[in-house]
């Protein structure tokens, strides 16, 4: 872009090519009034405030819309300009309809920081009447409201909604003094296309949108931001939890435009999910199971308690008979303390989180074919991206804001190639969809990289160059032709070939994955084909191209990274590696752990065999979050004694005999670490209820009652502790990711971070090609099982939706479980949009309503497992990925008959 | 029907000439109107003529067309008879038999039917003062020719322009001949077309547009309703010759849905045009590809506005967007696109055919051509008017239009339409063109021409196009939105009698306001017509602020009627016709309006003949 030298206001100063006026005087300091202006949409100089000279011009211009062109002269703030903009405000005041003292947008109204900037007449304000909000299409939404009288017409509301959000719920009806924003038909928000993100209401420059329940609440000029990140998914969206300082209640959440990664964009859980914290059945007070009742008691006695128990069984049946469950919920300081607890206090190897539900195949397939197991591309260059190829991953609905990146690449003419076997928002933008059948994913990616091969479209210097091992499994591909994987995943083989094609020639291309890869017996394998598909075609490296595993849970890359597995120490740093266990060693004043560990897939069989006898869970609820329910629950039984940390009774805690009360994200300070390695602080905004206590200070109570004593003033001391062990973390602090989290490697304090990972080399030298066959997932359809199901994640619950649920919004929108079939399915069983329906597989049955339509393939049923009281866990399959012990949530062999 | 394709310029040539042997062999044409006429019985005139010819056996000499617009609307139903050129107003079907007798068997005219003027019937049309004032030359086969047959547009020379060009001509040069030609954009703001052409010819883009703009939304407007109506092949054939030198594959016809006779003649001429390969692919055997698409308009006014058409084409609420971006860089689906009206678009096979010099004889230095006005109002002649630019309001009004209706005394011409202004009488003899119009307050717009009298309130008038405008406004732009809401609301207070010191002043400020902030052209000029009746006829508007009067006698709070009793001749009529029995009077004694249970509805001065009415 080329320098364009302009004048304003008699100043030289210079700017780009396709730059606004606004935007230049902006970069210059030079205030210019706008309201329907939003940085995230399109300008339309529709509310006139910005209006400026420029010379040769007849009448003013929008400085919105207007771009700078070589020696343009312009004035923005001449007596005539600021008269229309007076006369503008005075026409705006003659509209609006209600009062500054009972509204909620007080303190952060763009109209009435004008009308005291342009000084307008008390008795044009005086005039203004109040009018009570009339009915509209928001009437019954328990999320947002909207309330004309206040509405300036800017069309923000609109127009984000179906430029940057796509949802295209709103829209503007009626003309004239009768415009009023509404949906089409002026049907009900809650029915009407609306995805509850809020955005609409985070775009309004006055009061007019609002949240339904933050109404009274507390204005904006007397409530206290404090900036965190979102404690749902791995994106970590930055947000400013909203507090009135005397009610000390979080009243709404909102998030500042330009913050990283989110740029003041949240979605339905970021922005309505946060009720939890406030929810009435929060644990206030440790409890301890006697005679099969909880009692309430004091924390002297709770944690002696857990102290003797724990010390007891490790004594006595050794280092495989207690373990450890961390939560990637929590933060890095409190994953760190639990694995170091686990191997200094504990004495054992036997630690894990919750990524071995869903992404462990990840970090173990990506770290043996690059040597790092993460995210290799950052948020920011999703935009950028030419060619998706996304693959098992529903980002719209799992990771909303990373979905927003990727429609504004759509919006820029980006390619799409979708492989999911369910019709998802993207699958229906898809330039080419791949409806394959679940279990498919290598044979689909095998036949790809063959025919990628045959066609010579793959990146031979980039193989020759940065690679190895690629002959064996060139070799190997030869048996996967396009015809065999048509057959076997039931697709077009025409499409197989677009896809593959449109991958290797994009410019460039990025993979991107979730749960629907690493959620399977060879979870680890389809991981690993995917680094191969990217080696192949040289798509890895550079800036918005790579392999892109979007990460479920808020600090799951956190939780990963703090070496809360069993086989490696923060940073991925080897426990096999002698060297790494004497550093930690003298570090930690300890014997280093001499059992091999396990996943807690494994702890759960162990429990069942009689080998582990104590479990310590932390904020983790595997009764609802692992497969085949009821045997995970026979399993918990025999153990000898469970301590749960929780901020809610969950099903686990349940069979707990002591559970300590847990502040939640809101009520500490830490770190999370996002999916593209970025760390973020969280930051305490309203006080713990009861005697809950921040679950790093729980920790360090235990570990010392255990008898290795650990004291932390804060957490930041945690981290730094942690960051002096840990090289890619070592540069980072608290102080220095104040404001912009960094990402990791980051090894010193002068590092900047790193936004792509393997730009001239791989982090392992040279990239590994593995030699992947096809495998049959563990169970088959048969006669009396003869439909797939599929489980996952929607776009309003989280996980087991204990805190999702405590939010009316999300409540309204999706409270019960469901089972989504196909038409032709639906009626071969003669069931009804709407019918309840008995969902059957070997392990349990579970009756649900049916949601009936195209959105899976014939055959397949899908499931979300947000839902305490129908778990879908009753039905899943405890088989296993043969490398992570992840479970094979993604096919299970099911039956469905009228209810 | 002619269904062979046309693979070349002969293939064209010839085609014309077998259709024009074709048409020779009916001695007589019978024309009837079915465009605006049908509202009043021209079908019924048709069906008894058809009927009746075939009964007399005349049907194989005579052929009974139905044609568009013949012009003089005052007069409807109307037909016309060729060769005679005799112009029939007002016909009944009962008429047509002796239209036969006389006119059909004896080639005389029938008096009775003939259009009368300075007490005289007129019976040829070359004769009659409202067409002998006139330079139809994109009128000219309008109410000559059947639309609904691309037969009738061939046999008259259509298309031939068109394929001229594509088997040829340089595109640049046909803008260069566009420019010469001096054509101004008919839609309302008068832009050189040709460079309207040559913005979009140079733009970046592998995909151009081109659409015409048929969203005629001005009150009384209906030119161009009139040219699709009665000659839509012109349209296509310009648009043709618009697209080959622009670069444009694709074009569009947004018409507006209130349009269903314009709708349906499109349609078929664009059936037509493609069944003879004059539309689609490789138009008359040339490299040319290029289809026209019609599209409805769903009754917005502002979707007239350029780049709202373009936001409605693209499936959009119908709102403008500001410019820059042009439309000629960025336009439908952010593609070069070129945006000519109905009748600019009609212009450019002429200009073509005949060149630029030709053309630009035509007008005045500045303002080339003809240019059509809807002839509406306080007038005798209501109808279509096509003259050169240049033209006085007198001669229009007067000449052409046969003067103010009801022997009353013109005040001035609401030219322009709702975006335009008033010219008082004082300019009658003011050349008429973009620029003069522009001068005086108004603008030429699409060329609606209203005609008031004396008992026309100025400040009434104001407020009629400004409630238009402000109920028409998409509500985008808080000036355009809230503003002439505003204005409105003050007009309806001088008019109520319930205006303030100062109302004016406001007025005047948000006016100019208006028309400095708002977005697009709608806006820009929705107060127009208070800031001209304001210019010319202030001293209305004082005397219904301050004197609380309206001299017109038109806003009801504001007027008192009374009868002089040295006028009236007691003749009773007012008595007649009065509806709350307001008015008492004896024979021979002058009347007397009882002003407690007058409802000032004016219905005593408009009955009474003497003049005896009048207001207080």
């Amino acid at each position: 872009m080329a320098d364009i030298k302009v004048t304003i206001n008699g100043k030289n100063v210079t700017g780009k090519t396709g730059q606004t006026i606004l935007e230049l005087a902006k970069e210059n300091k030079i205030k210019i009034p706008h309201l329907c202006n939003d940085r995230r949409i399109k300008p339309v100089g529709a509310c006139r405030m910005c209006l400026v000279d420029v010379e040769g011009q007849r009448n003013p211009v929008t400085a919105c819309t207007f771009e700078i062109t070589p020696d343009m002269v312009i004035q923005t703030d001449t007596d005539e300009i600021r008269q229309l903009r007076k006369t503008v405000l005075e026409l705006l005041f003659y509209e609006h309809r209600g009062s500054c003292a009972t509204c909620d947008a007080n303190g952060d109204c763009k109209l009435q920081r004008y009308a005291y900037d342009y000084q307008i007449s008390e008795d044009v304000i005086k005039a203004a009447e109040t009018a009570q909000p009339k009915e509209n299409y928001s009437t019954g939404s328990e999320a947002i409201e909207y309330d004309s009288n206040k509405c300036i017409r800017c069309g923000r509301c609109v127009r984000i909604c179906e430029e940057v959000q796509m949802a295209n719920a709103l829209t503007f009806k009626g003309r004239a003094s009768n415009v009023e924003v509404s949906t089409a038909f002026d049907i009900a928000l809650i029915d009407s296309t609306c995805v509850i993100c809020g955005q609409c209401i985070s775009a309004c420059p006055t009061g007019a949108l609002y949240e339904k329940y933050s109404k009274g609440k507390g204005q904006t000029k007397e409530l206290k931001k404090v900036r965190t990140t979102c404690p749902y998914c791995g994106v970590g969206c930055q947000m400013d939890l909203n507090v009135n300082t005397t009610t000390k209640k979080i009243v709404r959440v909102t998030s500042e435009k330009s913050c990283v990664p989110n740029d003041g964009n949240l979605c339905v859980k970021g922005r309505f999910g946060f009720h939890y914290v406030h929810s009435d059945k929060r644990l206030t007070k440790p409890l301890i199971k006697e005679n099969g009742q909880f009692r309430e008691a004091e924390w002297d006695e709770a944690i002696a308690l857990v102290g003797k128990r724990l010390k007891e069984i490790r004594d006595k049946y050794g280092p495989d008979s207690i373990a450890f469950l961390s939560s990637c919920r929590c933060t890095n300081e409190e994953n760190y303390l639990m694995q170091k607890i686990a191997r200094t206090a504990g004495g054992t190897n036997n630690i894990d989180q919750c990524a071995t539900t869903c992404h462990a195949p990840t970090v173990a397939g990506l770290a043996s074919s690059f040597g790092s197991g993460a995210m290799t591309n950052s948020i920011d260059e999703v935009k950028d991206v030419q060619t998706f190829f996304i693959i098992g991953s529903n980002p719209t609905e799992a990771h909303p804001i990373i979905g927003l990146e990727m429609k504004k690449a759509l919006a820029k003419g980006a390619k799409l190639v979708v492989c999911d076997p369910r019709k998802t928002w993207v699958a229906k933008h898809a330039d080419v969809h791949i409806q394959h059948k679940p279990g498919t994913d290598n044979m689909l990616t095998n036949a790809m990289m063959n025919y990628i091969i045959e066609n010579d479209f793959h990146a031979k210097e980039f193989v020759a160059n940065r690679c190895e091992d690629f002959e064996q499994f060139r070799e190997n591909l030869k048996d996967y032709t396009i015809e065999k994987a048509a057959k076997e995943c039931g697709v077009d083989a025409d499409l197989i070939r677009k896809a593959a094609e449109m991958y290797a020639k994009g410019t460039p291309s990025s993979i991107f994955y979730t749960l629907g890869i690493t959620e399977h017996t060879c979870g680890t394998e389809n991981v690993q084909n995917l680094a191969n598909l990217a080696m192949l075609c040289g798509q890895i490296g550079k800036p918005s191209s790579g392999v892109n595993p979007l990460r479920g849970q808020n600090n799951v890359q956190g939780g990963c990274d703090m070496g809360a597995i069993y086989s490696v120490l923060p940073g991925y740093q080897k426990v096999a590696d002698p060297v790494v266990r004497e550093k930690f060693e003298k570090a930690w004043d300890i014997k280093f752990p001499t059992n091999i560990g396990g996943r807690v897939t494994d702890f759960i069989e162990q429990a069942g065999d009689g080998i582990l006898r104590g479990f310590y869970c932390l904020g983790e609820d595997p009764v609802l979050s692992e497969p085949n329910q009821a045997k995970v629950i026979e399993s918990l039984k025999k153990l000898e004694f469970i301590i749960c940390q929780e901020i809610f009774m969950s099903e686990t805690a349940k069979l707990a005999d002591v559970v300590l009360p847990a502040t939640s994200w809101a009520e500490k300070n830490g770190t999370f670490t996002n999916s593209e390695r970025r760390v973020q602080r969280i930051r305490k905004a309203v006080d713990a209820p009861g005697q809950a206590k921040p679950d790093w200070q729980i920790t360090c109570l235990i570990s010392t009652a255990m008898g290795y004593p650990m004291s932390y003033n804060n957490a930041s001391e945690v981290f730094d502790e942690m960051a002096s062990l840990t090289p890619s973390y070592g540069g980072i602090s608290f102080d220095r990711i104040d404001k912009i989290g960094l990402q990791w490697p980051c090894p010193d304090p002068d590092h900047p971070g790193t936004g792509y990972l393997h730009k001239d080399k791989f982090v392992r030298g040279k990239g590994l090609f593995h030699k992947i066959k096809f495998r049959h997932p563990a169970e088959t359809t048969d006669e009396d099982y003869p439909l797939i199901l599929s489980t996952g994640r929607t776009l309003y619950n989280y996980n087991i939706g204990n805190m999702t649920q405590k939010s009316k919004p999300i409540r309204q929108k999706q409270s019960r479980n469901f089972i989504e079939m196909h038409f032709s399915d639906a009626e071969k069983l003669g069931v009804k949009k709407g019918d309840k329906v008995n969902v059957r597989t070997r392990r349990g049955d579970i009756t649900v309503e049916a949601v009936i339509g195209d959105k899976v393939r014939p055959g397949a049923l899908w499931m979300p497992f947000h839902f305490i009281d129908q778990p879908t866990n009753k039905l899943t399959n405890d088989a296993f990925d043969n490398i992570t012990r992840t479970a094979e949530y993604k096919v299970c062999a099911a039956a469905v008959k009228k209810a | 029907m002619a269904d062979k394709k046309i693979n070349s310029i002969t293939d064209l040539q010839q085609l014309s000439q077998t259709l024009l042997d074709k048409q020779k062999e009916y001695k007589i044409r019978v024309l009837i109107c079915m465009t605006g006429c049908r509202a009043l019985g021209a079908k019924d005139i048709s069906t008894k003529f058809k009927q009746s010819l075939k009964e007399q056996k005349l049907d194989n000499q005579v052929i009974v067309i139905e044609t568009g617009c013949i012009g003089i609307c005052a007069k409807a139903p109307t037909i016309l008879i060729e060769p005679f050129d005799f112009l029939y107003g007002s016909v009944t079907p009962d008429d047509v038999d002796e239209i036969i007798e006389t006119t059909i068997k004896n080639s005389k005219p029938v008096e009775k039917l003939a259009v009368s003027q300075n007490g005289e019937k007129t019976a040829n049309i070359n004769e009659v003062e409202f067409y002998k004032k006139q330079k139809k030359i994109v009128l000219e086969k309008c109410g000559r020719i059947d639309p609904t047959k691309i037969e009738d547009a061939i046999a008259t020379g259509g298309y031939l322009t068109a394929v001229e060009m594509l088997n040829g001509k340089k595109p640049q040069d046909i803008i260069d001949e566009m420019t010469a030609s001096g054509l101004r954009g008919r839609g309302g703001a008068g832009f050189p077309a040709g460079v309207k052409w040559n913005f979009c010819r140079q733009a970046q883009g592998d995909e151009k547009y081109l659409i015409c703009n048929a969203d005629e939304g001005d009150p009384g407007a209906f030119m161009d309703r009139a040219i699709l109506e009665g000659d839509p092949h012109k349209v296509i054939e310009g648009m043709i010759i618009a697209a080959y030198a622009i670069g444009a594959t694709q074009g569009f016809i947004y018409v507006r849905a209130e349009y269903p006779i314009a709708v349906e003649h499109i349609n078929i001429a664009l059936d037509q045009a493609r069944q003879l390969g004059l539309l689609g692919e490789n138009i008359a055997g040339s490299d040319f590809n290029f289809d026209i698409e019609v599209r409805m308009g769903a009754g917005a006014f502002v979707c007239g506005e350029e780049t709202a058409l373009i936001a409605s084409l693209e499936g959009q609420r119908g709102m403008p967007r500001p410019r820059p971006p042009f439309p000629a860089h960025k336009g439908y689906l952010d593609k070069p696109t070129n945006i000519n009206n109905v009748e600019t678009l009609a212009n450019v096979p002429l200009i073509i055919k005949n060149g630029a010099k030709w053309y630009s004889d035509i007008g005045t230095e500045k303002s080339k051509g003809t240019k059509i006005f809807a002839l509406a109002g306080k007038v005798n002649n209501t109808g279509l008017v096509e003259v050169p630019m240049g033209t006085t309001l007198r001669q229009i009004i007067f000449d052409i239009g046969g003067g103010v209706s009801d022997g009353r005394n013109f005040k001035a011409a609401q030219i322009g339409g709702p975006s335009g202004g008033c010219i008082p009488a004082e300019f009658l003899d003011h050349e008429i063109d973009y620029d003069s119009v522009e001068q005086l307050g108004a603008i030429m717009g699409s060329g609606g021409l209203i005609v008031t009298d004396d008992r026309t309130c100025m400040v009434d008038l104001a407020r009629y196009f400004l409630e238009f405008v402000q109920s028409e406004s998409c509500g985008k732009c808080t000036p355009c939105r809230v503003g002439t809401k505003k204005m409105l609301e003050i007009l309806n207070n001088i008019c109520d009698g319930n205006a303030k010191p100062g109302d004016l002043n406001e007025l005047e400020e948000l006016a100019n306001t208006i028309k400095k902030a708002s977005l697009c052209g709608l806006g820009q000029t929705a107060p127009n017509p208070v800031l001209s009746t304001l210019r010319h006829f202030r001293d209305e508007y004082t005397a219904h602020v301050e004197q609380h009067k309206c001299p017109a006698g038109i806003c009801k709070e504001l007027t008192t009627f009374v009868i002089s009793a040295e006028k009236c001749k007691a003749c009773g009529k007012c008595i007649d016709v009065c509806p709350t029995e307001a008015i008492t009077g004896e024979k021979k004694t002058p009347h007397v309006i009882i002003q407690e249970k007058c409802v000032t509805c004016g219905a005593c001065r408009d009955v009474c003949p003497f003049d005896a009415v009048d207001t207080e």
